[in-house]
């Protein structure tokens, strides 16, 4: 296994096999996405506090859930490129970087969305939206430092860098948000009183799950399109088959 | 012995950074004024009603310190990147670390400070009282090296970058949040009769950790910009 | 108030069109970026290798 692992870290071996994989998991991602839907919006129940309007959890938790954990997964990808100067795992950081910001943004809107019917207000200064906010706000910088580099090692690494006293930051941040929030006072909110419906469940983890396929897919593309850039001047790329 | 050269060698450091910030006096009255006239605006801005300003004064002196702190940033590393000292500084058989532990405190001595000891004729116009006024004045003497240490970083990542001063803002300001929400916070107990310990145990702890990891971190940046 | 009053009355379409049309339509912008973006980087390749191949 160890061997496999690290045949597959070169990009020279991981292109072909990003190649055959992400046909699988954007189809998967496609089909969860779908019995995600049905089971979320035709099988499972109306909420008898929140009525109709709670079916937001369905794109809404998903999203910040994947948010948080893209950026430790893109920290991690960047701790090793910085430690172990492996090129593919810094190209990973910068394509996981664009994917999620996207989800922390479909995060904050669905949460703006849901908040207004719920506590009639686009946006309330809760913990968990102020973190969600402000992790936006890290993504876009480690975006925002890696495209004004323009040498691209040293983008890799001052990016990598940049990640890594982010994630540091992140439970300190959220610890003092938190704090922050309980000593205002703010709307308290719970988001489920009752416990939930079986099918809620199920539909809420089946859409978790396309949402992960759908990030690695994508993340997957994005890397693809990294690694020809990057690798334009070796020979391996010259003889691809697409290429030709 | 090596101790004490250690100690020497920081302040050597810190001297050479407060007489070069002596001979261009301009900048640093500049971050000064540039605090003041940001504090000022606000009154103007929201309205003059005593109850709301004194509600708001933490917050708007603790914002506008941020920002002050942000403008000056971008000079902490950029005169001895351009001469050539920083290189030597790379080069030097001394740890680096040391090194940038002293331009960061001396950043402060002029960035900082001078803040801080500003806050009581600007909470006056506030119409803060004498103890939120104190308690104001410590949460920022102990918060705004906390600013100093984290650009310090930022400052090291985005040195000789295009739009350097921009970005530098971008990338250190959510990290800077969690100082600014003990530091208002602790004013906002005192106001409240409550007690200030916890928030400034807290601001103690988040000094200590800067103190311990910053130097470092902002070595490997300056290693990883000066390749 | 004319939107509070709707979306009270029309819950599943609020939800629709306000939370997963918009995250379907961010997913598929960020497909069709991810794949413009290959095709501009192939083709750039092409050009690099049919410039090599001339001199």
């Amino acid at each position: 296994m160890a061997i496999n692992w690290f045949k597959y870290s070169a990009p020279t071996t991981f292109y072909p096999l990003a190649g055959k994989l992400i046909p699988w998991f954007a189809v998967s991602s496609a089909i969860l996405f779908a019995i995600g839907l049905y089971i979320g919006f035709v099988i499972a129940p109306a909420d008898a506090t929140q009525g109709e309007f709670y079916r937001i959890i369905f794109i809404h938790v998903p999203s910040s859930i994947i948010s948080m954990f893209l950026y430790l997964i893109m920290a991690a990808y960047a701790a090793l490129g910085l430690i172990f100067n492996t090129r593919l795992s810094s190209m990973m950081a910068s394509a996981i970087a664009p994917t999620g910001a996207l989800f922390a943004f479909i995060s904050l809107w669905t949460g703006a969305l849901w908040g207004k019917p719920m506590w009639g207000a686009w946006w309330v200064w809760d913990a968990r939206l102020t973190s969600e906010l402000i992790l936006l706000f890290l993504y876009l910088g480690f975006i925002a430092l890696h495209a004004s580099i323009d040498d691209p090692r040293r983008a890799d690494r001052a990016a990598a860098l940049l990640a890594l006293v982010g994630s540091v930051n992140v439970p300190i941040i959220y610890f003092s948000v938190k704090w922050w929030n309980t000593l205002h006072q703010g709307s308290t909110i719970k988001y489920s009183g009752t416990s939930m419906h079986v099918a809620m469940q199920q539909a809420m983890f089946t859409m978790l799950a396309a949402c992960w396929l759908y990030a690695i897919t994508i993340a997957l593309m994005r890397v693809r399109s990294i690694i020809l850039e990057r690798e334009k001047n070796t020979k391996w790329i010259t003889e691809l088959a697409e290429v030709k | 012995m090596k101790k004490l050269s250690l100690l020497s060698l920081l302040i050597l450091v810190v001297r050479r950074d407060l007489i070069l910030a002596m001979r261009r006096r301009a900048d640093v009255l500049t971050t000064l004024f540039f605090f003041v006239m940001v504090v000022s605006l606000f009154p103007l801005g929201v309205g003059p009603e005593m109850d709301m300003l004194r509600k708001m004064a933490p917050g708007v002196l603790w914002v506008a310190a941020l920002l002050a702190s942000m403008l000056s940033l971008g000079r902490l590393f950029s005169a001895d990147y351009l001469d050539g000292t920083l290189e030597q500084m790379l080069l030097a058989p001394q740890s680096l670390s040391l090194l940038v532990l002293g331009k960061m405190a001396a950043h402060w001595m002029v960035s900082g400070l001078p803040l801080a000891l500003m806050t009581p004729v600007l909470g006056l116009q506030f119409d803060m009282s004498v103890e939120a006024i104190g308690v104001l004045m410590l949460t920022l003497i102990l918060g705004t090296p906390i600013l100093s240490m984290i650009g310090a970083i930022g400052a090291a990542l985005t040195l000789g970058l295009r739009g350097g001063g921009v970005l530098l803002s971008l990338l250190v300001l959510p990290l800077c949040i969690p100082v600014l929400i003990f530091g208002t916070g602790a004013v906002q107990a005192v106001t409240s009769g409550l007690n200030v310990s916890a928030h400034l145990s807290l601001m103690g702890a988040l000094l200590l950790l800067a103190l311990v990891f910053t130097p470092w971190v902002t070595a490997q940046a300056l290693r990883i910009s000066m390749e | 108030m004319g939107l509070d009053i709707w979306m009270r009355e029309n819950p599943l379409t609020y939800i629709w069109v306000g939370s997963y049309a918009v995250a379907f339509i961010i997913f598929l912008i960020e497909i069709i970026m991810v794949i413009h973006k290959r095709k501009n980087t192939l083709q750039q390749l092409r050009l690099m290798r049919e410039a090599l191949e001339e001199e």
